[in-house]
Formats: structure tokens, C-alpha cells, sequence
């Protein structure tokens, strides 16, 4: 289990000088074993938030804890290395990484091509036309982030951070994605997103609006508020 | 050949032992082996130290070795080699040079190689340079490749500079005939004092000629690199040269790009771009449970793969 304890995270706005709070003394509980869909307006912390739960900032006062430890002020390998798990909102790029490199370092071992090919096909990617390309500006936006996919799903782990990870993969079908969240049914999930299938895989949603986190076990009572008043958050409603 | 002379020949030319086919293995400024062949002839030049290398026209798919070893120190070795590739002929020519210095006199090796490329013809060129040795003498390479390409050749030049080279200054020159084309992909690490000068100089002259030029260089501790490229379009062509550097510790980087357009129907570009490794490639692969600096070494490595 995963909990957030009293977490705050301000930084100084750069033109007034001034904190500006990012996040408020945020209280919140992730079960083993369940999907937790984070949406919200723009700006509203969903990714700093994952960025403290992943170690990549500290928060300004709280705790993080895991399974009851204090992981607070464990840094970024060592989380990964508990089974911390993240896919980027926006992909890394780098020059002269291939796809079964970034592969290998996520598995830690050298992987054959059978394996590339079971870690490639489940973002919908055959595994011969890209185990060997650079993993760079060479590939679109939606590869990128199905690759982002891939290399989070071969890392492995016990607690997976997916930020946004429908962005960029219109053309990739819905079901595609559900499936890769089924898979990870046995862990604990924390997506960021603001798609409508997505928020329906949830066992949990969380709605964050600055200061303010309105969290529903009940999902449905959530799910029935964000669909009442979309301009709570839910870009996909608004637009429509 | 000792040890030490394997181990270079592994690193630089990736033999093990004495090679088939052509070949000319040089050691401290005498000859070691060589072998010529009918495809491939090797001929000591009677005029000055070097060999002229004479690919017979139509050859295909053979290659031929050409490495260099020295293992002494107070030494200079300048070596003359012309590369004569026949028409329709497709080689490949490890050239690769190993330096280990033990002592506190300075081991230089000038390897000045001119290629004469007929029509159709297509050389991949791969040359490495590597330096052992904890001498306090220096270890310095000042190569010159010059390349005159006829109609539709090719050449494909995969310079790599490994580590422990205390100078170098590497001159390219290339002139390129109609519808021939040029890729150099260059790989310079450098670390310590080391300096590292490269210097491109691609004259475009025929129609539809095509030059790709791409360096990548990582700079440690307190050494300097400096790229300078001059491409010149004097005719319906493309050019494209590009210098990637990353920097680490307090190296230096200094990329000078000149590109040319002597005809206005010359399409050339220069890209350029030198900095630290980004952090968020680092937090990337830290997130897949790699230490700083392992996340540092595989950027490194990935980067100059």
C-alpha cells in the first residue's frame, strides 16, 4: 500500500518571488492491486504529484510511505529498484539508444528476440522493424510513447506511475491500452489522464484541483460528478 | 607479435592474428606481415615510406587490412598510402592505428592516406584510433585523408577515436564528382588534457553529389575538442554536416561550421548542438533503476554506439 501523508510542494514563482503552492497538504491512499485514475484541470499538480511519489522531487512537508516505510527521502534507483515503475508523460529521447537497448536496461539482462517481441506487441509494435532503431526525433510522437509503454511494462514492478499514457496514440485503439492496464490488475496503478475509457477502468478515481483533492472509493458517485460538471477537469467532455 | 601488439590489433581492427586476404600490418615504422592478393595488390612505394593499395575494377565484397602499431616511445612514424579503387569495385579498409606508450618520450603516428575512388566505385573506410600506456609521453595522432570521388562512387568513412589519445588533428579533404556520394560518421572520446581538432573540407563540385557528415564527441575532465567543417556546393548538390557534443566535467567543445554555396541550386546544412547530458535522460534511466552514473555511462555509450 502506498499512502500519502500531509504532502505539500511549493516552488518561487520566478517573476513575483513569491510560493506559489503546487500541492496542499495532500492525504491519500493507494491499495495494492487496484487501478487510481488522478484527473484534473492543467496545473492542477497530477504530474508533480507522480514526480514525488517516483522520488524525482522532494516534497516541501508530508511523507511518502511504502507498505508502511518512509520512503520520503529514498532517491529515484533506489524506488526503481523497490518497484517503483514510471512512463513518462513526454518519452526521453536519445541519441544512439536503440528500442532493445533501453529494453535491456529496463529488464536489466540481454533480452532475445522473442522476448523484444512479447514486450513490443502488447504496445501494438512489431518487434523486427524497431528493436534496432535509435529511440530519437527518427520516431513519431505515438511510437514514442508506445515504446515509453513498453519499456515500463519490461522494467516491471509492483507500483506503476502512467502519466497521460494516452496522449499521442490517437490512432492506437482504446482497447489496446485497457488491455495493458488488465494486465497490471495484480499491482498498483496510478494513472494520469483525462479520457473518459480510461477513468471506467478505475477502481478509484482522484480528482485534483490545486489545493483541493476530492478522492471517491466509490467510483461511481465520482465518475456520475465529472460527468454532471466536466469543466471540473474532463478535457474529452468539454470538447464535446 | 607479443601481447601487447594482439591486443591493439583486437581493439583497432578487430583481428585476431593475422588476417586473410590483403593485408599490411605495420609495427614501429617496419613492416610486420603482408599479404597481397590478385583482387587487392599492396605495393611498397619506392619514393617514401607507405604503399599503394590497387583495387582491381568490378571486386566485390573483399576487404583488406591496413593497421598500424606502436609500442615505442621518441618515435614518429609518417606513412604514405594511396588507395586506388578500380571501377564497380566495392571494399571495405580497416585502418585502424594503436599507440601504447610506456615511456616519457612522445609515439606519433601520421597516417596520410589518399583515396582515388573510379566510377561506381563504393569503399567503406573504417579507421581507429586508440592509445594505451602510462608513460608521460604524449600519444598523438595527425592524420590527413584526402578523397577524390569520380561519377556515382561511394565513400563511407567510420572514423572512431577510443580513448587515451593525448592530440590529435585530423584534416579531411574530399572533392566529389557527379552524382557521387560522401558519409563520414566521426566518434571522438576524450578525456584528461587530451585535445582532439578535426577538420572537414567537402567541395561539392558534381552535379547531384551528396555529402553527409555526422560527429558525435564526448569531452571528460578537462580536454578540448574543436570541430570545424567548410562545405562548398559548387553545383546542384546536397550537404549536410552536423556535430553533436557532450560535455562533461570542465571539457571544452568548440564547433565551427562554414558551409559554402558557390551555386545557388546547392542545398547545404549545418546543425550543431554541445551541452551536458540532459537531465531527463538521466531521471529516465535512473527510473529504470540504473545508479547516476551508470545512467551516465550508458548515455555515453548509447550516444557514441
Amino acid at each position: 500500500m502506498l499512502e500519502l501523508k500531509n504532502i505539500s510542494y511549493s516552488v518561487k514563482d520566478e517573476t513575483t518571488g513569491r510560493k506559489q503552492d503546487i500541492l496542499k497538504d495532500v492525504n491519500l491512499t493507494f491499495e495494492d492491486k487496484s487501478i487510481s485514475v488522478i484527473t484534473g484541470p492543467n496545473g492542477s499538480g497530477k504530474s508533480t504529484l507522480i514526480k514525488i511519489i517516483m522520488g524525482f522531487d522532494r516534497p516541501t512537508a508530508g511523507k511518502v510511505l511504502f507498505d508502511g516505510e518512509d520512503i520520503t527521502e529514498l532517491g529515484i534507483t533506489d524506488r526503481a529498484r523497490r518497484g517503483f515503475t514510471i512512463a513518462f508523460q513526454q518519452p526521453v529521447r536519445f541519441k544512439g539508444i536503440t528500442v532493445k537497448k533501453l529494453l535491456e536496461l529496463a529488464c536489466g539482462k540481454k533480452l532475445g528476440i522473442d522476448e523484444m517481441c512479447d514486450c513490443l506487441s502488447s504496445v501494438g509494435l512489431c518487434a523486427r522493424n524497431y528493436i534496432d532503431r535509435a529511440v530519437d526525433g527518427t520516431l513519431s510522437g505515438g511510437e514514442l510513447k508506445r515504446i515509453e509503454l513498453a519499456v515500463a511494462m519490461a522494467k516491471g514492478g509492483d507500483v506503476f506511475l502512467l502519466d497521460e499514457p494516452e496522449a499521442g496514440i490517437d490512432l492506437w485503439s482504446f482497447e489496446d491500452l485497457v488491455k495493458i492496464f488488465d494486465k497490471l490488475r495484480d499491482k498498483t496503478v496510478i494513472i494520469v489522464s483525462h479520457q473518459q475509457r480510461i477513468l471506467e477502468t478505475a477502481d478509484k478515481i482522484i480528482l485534483l484541483d490545486h489545493d483541493t483533492v476530492t478522492s471517491a472509493d466509490k467510483k461511481d458517485d465520482l465518475f456520475a460528478l465529472l460527468t454532471r460538471r466536466p469543466s471540473l477537469c474532463w478535457r474529452e467532455v468539454k470538447e464535446s | 607479435m607479443d601481447k601487447t601488439d594482439s591486443e591493439l590489433l583486437e581493439t583497432i581492427a578487430d583481428l585476431h592474428g593475422i588476417p586473410e586476404g590483403s593485408f599490411n600490418i605495420r609495427k614501429n615504422g617496419k613492416l610486420l606481415a603482408r599479404n597481397s592478393t590478385a583482387d587487392i595488390e599492396i605495393v611498397p612505394k619506392k619514393d617514401k615510406d607507405g604503399i599503394d593499395i590497387i583495387v582491381k575494377a568490378g571486386v566485390k565484397n573483399k576487404s583488406v587490412h591496413i593497421p598500424v602499431l606502436l609500442t615505442v616511445g621518441d618515435f614518429q612514424d609518417t606513412v604514405y598510402n594511396d588507395f586506388f579503387i578500380g571501377e564497380n569495385a566495392d571494399v571495405t579498409i580497416i585502418a585502424g592505428c594503436g599507440i601504447h606508450n610506456e615511456t616519457c618520450g612522445n609515439a606519433e603516428h601520421n597516417g596520410l592516406h589518399t583515396f582515388y575512388l573510379a566510377k561506381n566505385a563504393k569503399v567503406k573506410y573504417v579507421e581507429k584510433h586508440f592509445a594505451s600506456g602510462d608513460g608521460t609521453g604524449k600519444k598523438v595522432f595527425d592524420p590527413i585523408t584526402k578523397i577524390y570521388l569520380k561519377e556515382n562512387a561511394c565513400f563511407v568513412m567510420e572514423a572512431t577515436q577510443l580513448g587515451g589519445v593525448t592530440y590529435t588533428n585530423r584534416k579531411t579533404y574530399a572533392t566529389l564528382g557527379k552524382k557521387s556520394q560522401l558519409i563520414v560518421k566521426e566518434k571522438i572520446l576524450t578525456d584528461h588534457e587530451e585535445q582532439a581538432l578535426t577538420d572537414f573540407k567537402v567541395t561539392l563540385k558534381g552535379k547531384g553529389s551528396r555529402a553527409d557528415i555526422v560527429s558525435r564527441s564526448v569531452a571528460k575532465g578537462r580536454s578540448v575538442q574543436k570541430f570545424a567543417s567548410d562545405l562548398i556546393g559548387k553545383n546542384e548538390c546536397f550537404g549536410h554536416v552536423e556535430c553533436d557534443g557532450i560535455l562533461l566535467d570542465g571539457a571544452r567543445i568548440v564547433s565551427t561550421p562554414k558551409i559554402d554555396a558557390v551555386s545557388p541550386e546547392a542545398s547545404l546544412v549545418h546543425e550543431a548542438a554541445v551541452g551536458k547530458i540532459a537531465g531527463e535522460q538521466l531521471l529516465k534511466l535512473m527510473s529504470l533503476g540504473l545508479t547516476e552514473q551508470e545512467a551516465e555511462d550508458a548515455v555515453i555509450k548509447g550516444f557514441l554506439n
